[in-house]
């Protein structure tokens, strides 16, 4: 098949970061390539440089075997290089034809709209897909809207379709949806670069895989030449992965429970409706469900930092529902949260300061009115042994440690006054597989200890491999729980869309 | 070739002390071009502004004198700036705390060991509670404390217009818009029979205060959090709001202070344009500080040699007294510039050749 594409030597430098480095693949005329690598290892820079966001500082990109240079990402666009963003660009207000005849070129000032709407129901009969071409995009699943940002590149006739982790926000249903497209796509001759670190999705509709680790392509395989296994170890080369155990068998005691509570968010509408958990003593109870139905404002009502609308929370007994974020703290509930540079870290303070963020008030680091600077250093010195933490010179801000280090000092912070239940919103999103399961030993050995962990993730590997229970949430209710060594991942995945088991 | 434009790394601090200096040697030079066309000899002037306002205890003690309430200002909206809050109002701060301190001269009867204790209560709570104001605003409403602190300036100085034009205006004299002379019991002690009181030693001992309550204590370590993070402070369970409040109503008061200086140890009564614009300056300070204590001192004995020096050339060569306010314009202009090369640098970029 001809050679749609050709990256040849890629290098991009960040100061003081080689993003890439000696990046070459090809991407043959239809065919499904995927690019697999951990977090941080180049795989969104490596798009943006074909995109026309950022220039290559070295290396060339061959279009049909021209060379070619994009400036803008309009350029690349015009040559028929679309992506499918991770974040959607739509308008929510406006409808769905709308915001895909937005996207359409060379239209004539008096546009023909009806012609133009015929052909755009066309292409989405073509593809078997259910889109009502007048709703507000607001109304439609995350999978419907990210059909029309597919349908956007396709009235564009783009020959390049990108895809950045487009299965993170669907549903296993809608994701093989997805792939059933995308298979379509291939046979009608279209190229399409398709991003993920999920590696069941990688092995179903890859027809080649090239492995980027730390900037640079380690290697390109053929569909046949791998399986889960190889690809695993190439993306993680010779980095040491912490072990762990699963804890052993839980109690029946319950350390903390929600009755119908109902959370309502800014806009007045709810997050959490009527909703009702239980956890139970050193259990590591997994909370699956997409995006955005709830996940954030259960994590936020149990730390105190959203106002709880209705119902009740329960601590050991004791309603602690009115509390404010210190109290829970004493509660005994520590949080790791979703955005850590966002709420996680003060990002101009030192590690030693943002180990104590919490506890800063706590006797042993202050003289009266003074903090205590010894007892300080003393307790960043032990928390960086203990935790494995990369710290930078003494003194300098946390902000330029990396992720999975700043990661490690919350939660140590967290950790540090042994909590009887932990929250973790997504705690190993963005990590690379070593910091991630260093995450996962943690929480495993605290559950040992007798902690409790709600642990809510969009990864159902991760909830397999590590909860003892799953709870499944949908639009802020509790659909059922499961048990992970039983359950099916279709049948988690039914319940992800709201139907509840028979 | 083409230049790019690439964020640093964090430079050294011998690299970022080099770029502060080399931004002021340019500041220097530039204003050396205004002295040239204004007709003067630039390096004559420069030699003169360090001449008058060191060479002589005369000088110096002018220089002291000027610093004492740059200083107390500076360090009131350095420590808003650790939050980052912007109190544009230290100006209207100071003529609060002067009219605080000058009710109390006037009006109290008070002793001598206790007149000046209660002088400076009276600025620090009239102050204090005049930025308050902001500080309420923005605590319970999110009210831009730019806006507010800003315009309560002028409510500030037509305020203390009002006094002095009217019910505390000096009876005996002569309708000029001045209070009366403090009595004896309301000035500070004066040094070296020159103009220099204890308003600057007061002054150091604010800078040493500051210092240790932001650096060293648990009220400090929360300010310094909040301003780099409200979202995590909260989410540790720190009250920003009222962090806040206290921040904004600690800055006033600190300026209040800078207010009780000068009429206690330079005017010995309230009368109009007690600050020529020393809340402003303060911005200017308290930005140039970098947000530390001493640089707050440092760059405010700068500032007075620039202000005591740019008044002998007013003498001197009959330079117009925009001529200091331009180089104080200078000076931030090229600091802020020297920010922009210390986060970012240029770099020439080859453009390959198969485009």
């Amino acid at each position: 098949m001809p050679n749609l594409l050709q990256l040849q030597h890629i290098r991009k430098t960040f100061p003081g970061v080689v993003a890439l480095d000696e990046v070459s693949f090809t991407i043959a005329a239809g065919e499904i390539h995927t690019l697999l690598g951990e977090n941080g290892a180049g795989k969104s820079t490596l798009m943006n440089v074909l995109t026309g966001f950022y220039a290559p500082d070295q290396g060339n990109i061959l279009l049909d075997d021209q060379p070619v240079r994009f400036a803008s990402p309009r350029e690349s666009l015009s040559q028929g290089i679309g992506m499918v963003y991770q974040h959607f660009m739509l308008v929510p207000a406006h409808s769905v034809l709308e915001n895909i005849l937005v996207a359409l070129q060379n239209v004539p000032l008096l546009f023909p709209r009806r012609q133009l709407r015929e052909k755009i129901a066309q292409t989405i009969a073509d593809f078997g897909l259910e889109l009502d071409l007048d709703s507000p995009v607001w109304k439609l699943s995350i999978g419907a809207q990210q059909w029309i940002e597919l349908i956007k590149l396709l009235m564009r006739d783009c020959r390049l379709l990108i895809l950045d982790e487009p299965t993170a926000v669907l549903t296993p249903q809608e994701a093989a949806k997805l792939f059933k497209v995308l298979a379509k796509l291939k046979q009608q001759g279209k190229s399409i670069i398709f991003i993920s670190h999920k590696m069941r999705e990688v092995m179903e509709i890859s027809d080649r895989v090239t492995i980027l680790k730390k900037g640079r392509s380690v290697t390109t395989l053929e569909s046949g030449e791998f399986d889960q296994n190889r690809l695993a170890a190439l993306m993680i080369g010779n980095d040491r992965i912490p072990e762990w155990q699963k804890s052993l068998p839980f109690s029946d005691e319950l350390v903390l429970e929600i009755e119908n509570l109902a959370v309502r968010n800014d806009r007045g509408l709810a997050d959490l409706d009527n909703f009702s958990l239980q956890l139970k003593k050193g259990e590591i109870l997994g909370i699956a469900g997409i995006a955005g139905n709830g996940q954030k404002a259960l994590a936020e009502a149990l730390t105190g930092l959203a106002r709880v609308d209705s119902g009740k929370v329960l601590a050991a007994g004791a309603d602690i529902t009115r509390s404010c974020a210190r109290s829970s703290y004493i509660a005994g509930i520590a949080h790791i949260p979703e955005d850590r540079k966002a709420i996680g870290i003060a990002p101009d303070l030192s590690l030693d300061e943002n180990l104590i963020l919490k506890s800063f008030r706590s006797a042993r680091f202050r003289n009266g009115f003074f903090q205590s600077r010894r007892a300080i250093r003393q307790n960043a010195q032990e928390k960086i042994e203990q935790f494995a933490i990369k710290a930078g010179p003494s003194g300098s801000p946390v902000r330029l440690l990396s992720g999975g280090n700043i990661q490690k000092v919350i939660i140590a912070r967290e950790l540090s006054e042994r909590p009887q239940v932990l929250v973790a919103l997504y705690p190993t999103r963005g990590l690379d597989i070593g910091s991630a399961e260093y995450v996962h030993k943690v929480i495993a050995e605290g559950a040992g200890d007798g902690m409790s962990t709600i642990l809510i993730s969009e990864d159902l590997d991760e909830l397999y491999k590590i909860s003892d229970r799953i709870a499944v949430i949908f639009r802020g209710q509790l659909v059922g729980y499961v048990d992970p060594a039983t359950a099916s991942r279709e049948q988690i995945g039914l319940m992800m869309s709201g139907e509840v088991p028979a | 070739m083409i230049l790019r434009i690439e964020k640093r790394e964090q430079g050294s601090a011998l690299f970022r002390s080099l770029t502060t200096t080399a931004s002021l040697l340019c500041a220097l030079l530039f204003a050396g071009f205004l002295l040239f066309f204004a007709g003067v000899d630039p390096a004559a002037a420069y030699l003169e502004i360090l001449k008058e306002s060191l060479g002589s205890s005369y000088g110096l003690s002018e220089t002291l004198v000027k610093a004492t309430p740059l200083i107390i200002t500076g360090l009131a909206v350095s420590i808003a700036f650790r939050m980052q809050i912007w109190n544009i109002g230290a100006e209207g701060q100071i003529y609060m705390g002067a009219c605080g301190a000058t009710g109390v001269a006037l009006f109290s009867g008070l002793d001598s060991p206790l007149m000046l204790p209660a002088m400076f209560a009276a600025a620090f709570i009239a102050g204090g509670l005049w930025a308050a104001v902001a500080g309420l605003l923005r605590a319970l409403w999110q009210v831009n404390e730019v806006i507010v602190t800003l315009l309560m300036n002028y409510i500030a100085i037509l305020l203390t217009n009002y006094l002095i034009f009217g019910p505390w205006k000096n009876p005996d004299g002569y309708n000029f818009p001045l209070t009366a002379q403090f009595s004896d019991a309301a000035r500070l002690t004066e040094y070296f029979n020159t103009r220099l009181h204890s308003g600057f030693f007061l002054a150091l001992f604010c800078a040493l205060a500051v210092y240790l309550l932001m650096e060293r204590t648990i009220w400090g370590f929360q300010v310094k959090a909040i301003g780099s993070n409200p979202a995590a402070a909260r989410y540790a369970g720190m009250k920003t709001g009222l962090a806040i409040f206290l921040v904004l109503a600690l800055s006033g008061a600190i300026a209040g202070v800078a207010g009780f200086s000068e009429v206690a140890g330079l005017q010995h009564r309230l009368q109009h344009g007690i600050s020529p614009g020393y809340g402003y300056t303060a911005i200017i300070i308290a930005w140039l500080a970098r947000r530390s204590a001493l640089g707050v001192v440092i760059v405010s004995l700068l500032m007075g040699i620039l202000l005591v020096g740019g008044d002998s050339l007013q003498l001197s060569w009959q330079l117009p007294v925009a001529f200091a306010y331009a180089f104080q314009g200078l000076i931030l202009f090229f600091l802020l510039a020297s920010d922009f090369f210390i986060n970012f640098r240029l770099r020439r970029v080859k453009e390959t050749d198969d485009a």
